[in-house]
């Protein structure tokens, strides 16, 4: 048997039995709670909570109370020590069968693509014939560290036996031992945060503050078009009394974008073009998206929105500056592409995950460079450009919000329902090209296609 | 919710307390447990017909504990009188004095049950008169019932028997704890149709069944009655009542529909739903529906149509789409909810109303064009029911509305979702285009 999932021709040319012949992962829905400004209705909940309401909602929108699913994989890329087994505890507080496994996953914004990937990949080797792969992020109820002198301290105090002894460990403690760390976005090999590493891709690739507003622009109006006709009835469940994403404003405008004031990259003067109008805010939420072999679907007449086609992870050297931080995917796609024999020009939608408007254009821009092309991805010349009326066309992150983990399957459980309505419309299968950006220089990019 | 009130009289010293201040006394109602008894004791059938001699002989097949004569001092469970053969006034005499005798042996809880035929389709001015006679003699009678019991009436239509499966449906509908806020009611059985079920505890099971308004209150209650009596349930509510509606759907292990039913392809949609997900469609409940009360002086365009489009105009829409698909089951089933309101008016609820009043006004209507399919449609008209919506209703004008009927209390939503199960129910087949109240026999309206 070979280790990387290729079936193995017997020197008799017959491939051995022992060997599972891979089938098609399908996608047969998601479900999601709107997403929360940081602070905002989901300040009082916690990961778990939230990944149990997006988990309940699924169960309840396909009926899969009491189901043994083969496999959840779930994740938070904030998680508090007390949440070591997360995903366990929300299927077993779910109306799931408590029979059912899960795993935990950390990949930080790719966490629930890569959960994803991770499931189909079971499924198509035959080892289950259900998974729900999901995420879940809450930047309000963020875990706390507290300084190490603290730490220190409360734990020789665990360890001493005698009041004398506990009183001389406390008398170590200075005032500024109580301060906790607030936790943050900066990267600890470099200290930059996210945004401040993303600034300086968009001045090397020289991204204009105007380019951005109106990405961002595209974003809430494409979000607001999308709940207005409803896109989202079999997506979301409320949550809390939300029942629309917070970060959404409908009514935003050019005007009101370009007055924001720059909050990256502001060392760089005029070429500071960041705005928290055109930069991800902290944000909380959960999502899920059920996955399926063929059989187990129709078995209990599920719908078929989507197969997992393939995928691929990417990791740039951005503690060197070769490549910035969130640039990772430029590099998958390609790879990915090129496995798959298929051009830019065969998608029917990207879904591009927009951390920042600038890391979508810095990419877009990256794939137009002949240069670039040819010297990093190895190409004759430029990896190619994309139809823009293709990409985020129900809004993304921008809009409604990142919870690290938790946008995976949002873009994974949307861009299926679309790609199945477009190949119902047109007759013909659609394709859609998923990518998302990662803290610590990754990547994970996947292609979906319409059943 | 709780009617802390009817909890009062019925301990030791507020009993003493109401009955020598002459308040009211509501019983608490016997209401319907899995693997109840029927009736609460022997059942008497009055009558000397061909009729009740069947009827008296199918209860024993039932293993009740029937008698066709009451032993005195014997405490019974039901009396019901057949009178399925009246020619004249006159004839009412002999099982109405037979029943009196009897009257004050009914146990709390008991049941009074009449059975005769629809004065429209008598043929002489004295069989009419007869007929008719039925409808003032129950509606009064159940007005002396206490302590919990209940008096209703089957009109049989010329031609079908006291022991056809509706009749016996109606009978055991009425006999049992279901009915317990049914009260001074008749229900009109027309057709031989129908069938009783195989296992009475299971009545919907291999039903399939959409519940609109599911999410909370009423529309809850019918989801959890129908998936107790064996549906499969489909649940629909508005996209924002989606994590209410989940959690409904979890407990009765049914799926949710987030779905606005005023929107033109709700009924597509409901029945791609159904018969994707569970392979048909048999029961369709329109229990989804709005308040949006203002004195009609004060009435604008948006409370006005919102009220009318959601509680009646997408009821129709959705009734014809599913009579146009050819999807239905063999025997469809359509359950609306109606109201009091569009009986007796209510004030500052002219559009509420209408759209109630319009709810029966459909139903009889629709009766026919469902029939052609094997199916039926009814209506049930909730009186002063305890919910959400009710509870909101300030102190004083909740407390008069609540004793406004025969049993001196508020319903509960589950009285209104045993009526729409039975209705929903095989062993209804032969009750089509009916409303029937479930209001304790509310003083207003007819």
């Amino acid at each position: 048997m070979s280790i990387d999932g290729q079936s193995t021709p017997a020197p008799d040319g017959s491939v051995s039995a022992t060997v599972p012949a891979t089938r098609r992962a399908v996608i047969v829905g998601g479900n999601r709670i709107p997403f929360a400004r940081a602070g905002g209705a989901y300040a009082k909940s916690s990961n778990q909570d939230m990944l149990t309401a997006a988990l309940d909602g699924l169960i309840a929108r396909f009926g899969l109370q009491d189901e043994r699913i083969g496999q959840v994989a779930a994740g938070a890329v904030l998680k508090h020590s007390k949440d070591f087994n997360l995903t366990r505890e929300a299927v077993l507080g779910s109306a799931l069968s408590a029979e059912t496994p899960v795993y935990d996953l950390q990949q930080a914004c790719a966490t629930g693509l890569e959960t994803v990937v991770g499931l189909a990949n079971k499924i198509k080797l035959g080892q289950i014939d259900s998974g729900i792969a999901g995420g879940v992020d809450s930047a309000s109820d963020a875990p706390v560290v507290v300084s190490e002198g603290l730490r220190e301290v409360i734990l020789d105090l665990h360890r001493a036996k005698t009041l004398p002894q506990r009183l001389q460990i406390l008398s170590r403690l200075r005032p500024k031992d109580l301060a906790p760390l607030a936790p943050g976005t900066a990267e600890p090999r470099t200290g930059l945060t996210m945004g401040e590493h993303q600034a300086l891709t968009t001045a090397q690739w020289k991204i204009s503050r105007e380019a951005q507003d109106e990405l961002a622009l595209n974003s809430h109006h494409n979000l607001a078009a999308a709940y207005e006709a409803g896109f989202f009835d079999d997506l979301m469940t409320p949550y809390r009394g939300l029942t629309r994403d917070a970060n959404l404003r409908a009514d935003t405008s050019k005007e009101k974008l370009a007055a924001l004031k720059p909050v990256f990259g502001r060392n760089l003067g005029a070429d500071a073009t960041m705005t928290a109008g055109n930069s991800t805010p902290l944000t909380d939420g959960a999502s899920t998206v059920l996955l399926a072999s063929d059989a187990w679907a129709d078995a209990r007449d599920l719908p078929k929105l989507a197969a997992v086609v393939d995928a691929e992870a990417a990791a740039v050297d951005f503690v060197h500056g070769k490549d910035g931080l969130l640039m990772a995917p430029v590099f998958a796609v390609p790879r990915l592409l090129a496995r798959q024999n298929l051009t830019l020009a065969d998608f029917d939608y990207f879904e591009i995950h927009e951390a920042f408007a600038a890391t979508v254009l810095s990419t877009l821009a990256a794939w137009e460079d002949e240069e670039f092309g040819r010297s990093r991805l190895g190409l004759d010349g430029a990896f190619g450009s994309i139809d823009r009326s293709r990409l985020n066309v129900n809004g993304s992150s921008l809009a409604a919000g990142h919870p690290f983990a938790a946008t995976g399957g949002r873009i994974v459980g949307a861009l299926a329902k679309m790609l199945h309505a477009k190949a119902a419309s047109t007759g013909r299968p659609a394709r859609g090209l998923v990518s998302v950006c990662a803290a610590g220089g990754q990547g994970v990019v996947a292609i979906l296609e319409s059943l | 919710m709780a009617d802390t009130y009817t909890q009062l009289v019925n301990s030791g010293l507020g009993r003493n307390l109401a009955k020598k201040l002459g308040l009211p006394q509501p019983a608490v109602l016997r209401r319907y447990q899995p693997g109840q008894p029927l009736v609460a004791g022997p059942v008497v059938v009055v009558g000397d017909t061909a009729g009740a001699d069947k009827l008296a002989a199918e209860l024993l097949s039932w293993d009740l504990d029937v008698r066709r004569h009451a032993v005195p001092a014997e405490k019974l469970g039901a009396i019901i009188l057949v009178l399925d053969e009246l020619e004249h006034p006159a004839d009412l005499e002999k099982p109405v004095l037979a029943a009196a005798g009897s009257l004050r042996d009914l146990r709390a809880g008991g049941r009074i049950i009449t059975l005769s035929r629809p004065a429209a389709e008598a043929t002489s001015p004295e069989a009419a008169a007869a007929r008719q006679g039925v409808d003032g003699f129950l509606r009064s009678l159940a007005k002396e019932l206490r302590a919990g019991a209940t008096g209703n009436g089957v009109l049989l239509a010329d031609g079908t028997t006291p022991t056809s499966a509706s009749a016996l449906g109606a009978i055991t509908f009425f006999l049992s704890a279901r009915s317990a806020f049914v009260d001074g009611q008749f229900l009109a059985v027309s057709t031989e149709d129908g069938s009783l079920p195989a296992d009475p505890e299971r009545p919907l099971a291999g039903k399939v069944a959409v519940v609109t308004g599911a999410a909370r209150g009423i529309g809850a209650e019918i989801a959890r009655t129908m998936h107790r009596d064996g549906a499969s349930l489909v649940l629909v509510d508005i996209p924002a009542a989606g994590d209410q509606l989940a959690s409904v759907a979890n407990e009765v292990r049914g799926t949710a529909l987030q779905l606005d039913i005023t929107g033109a392809d709700a009924g597509r949609r409901i029945l791609d739903h159904a018969v994707q997900r569970h392979g048909r469609l048999d029961i369709v409940v329109h229990n989804a529906g709005v308040t949006r009360d203002k004195l009609l002086a004060n009435m604008d365009q948006a409370r006005w149509n919102s009220v009318i489009n959601i509680n009646i105009a997408a009821q129709l829409r959705i009734n014809e789409a599913l009579l146009e698909s050819g999807h239905l089951g063999p025997t469809p089933r359509i359950v609306s909810v109606a109201s009091t309101s569009g009986i007796a008016g209510n004030r500052g609820q002219t559009n509420y109303a209408a759209s109630k009043a319009g709810v029966m006004g459909m139903v009889r209507a629709s009766a026919p064009l469902f029939a052609s399919r094997g199916g039926t449609i009814n209506a049930v008209a909730p009186g002063f029911i305890e919910t959400e919506m009710t509870a909101r209703i300030p102190l004083a004008v909740r407390e008069v509305a609540r004793r406004l009927n025969s049993l001196q209390q508020g319903g509960l939503p589950s009285d209104v979702a045993e009526t729409i199960a039975f209705l929903a129910s095989d062993a209804a087949g032969g009750i089509n285009g009916e409303v029937l109240r479930v209001c304790g026999q509310n003083l207003v309206g007819a």
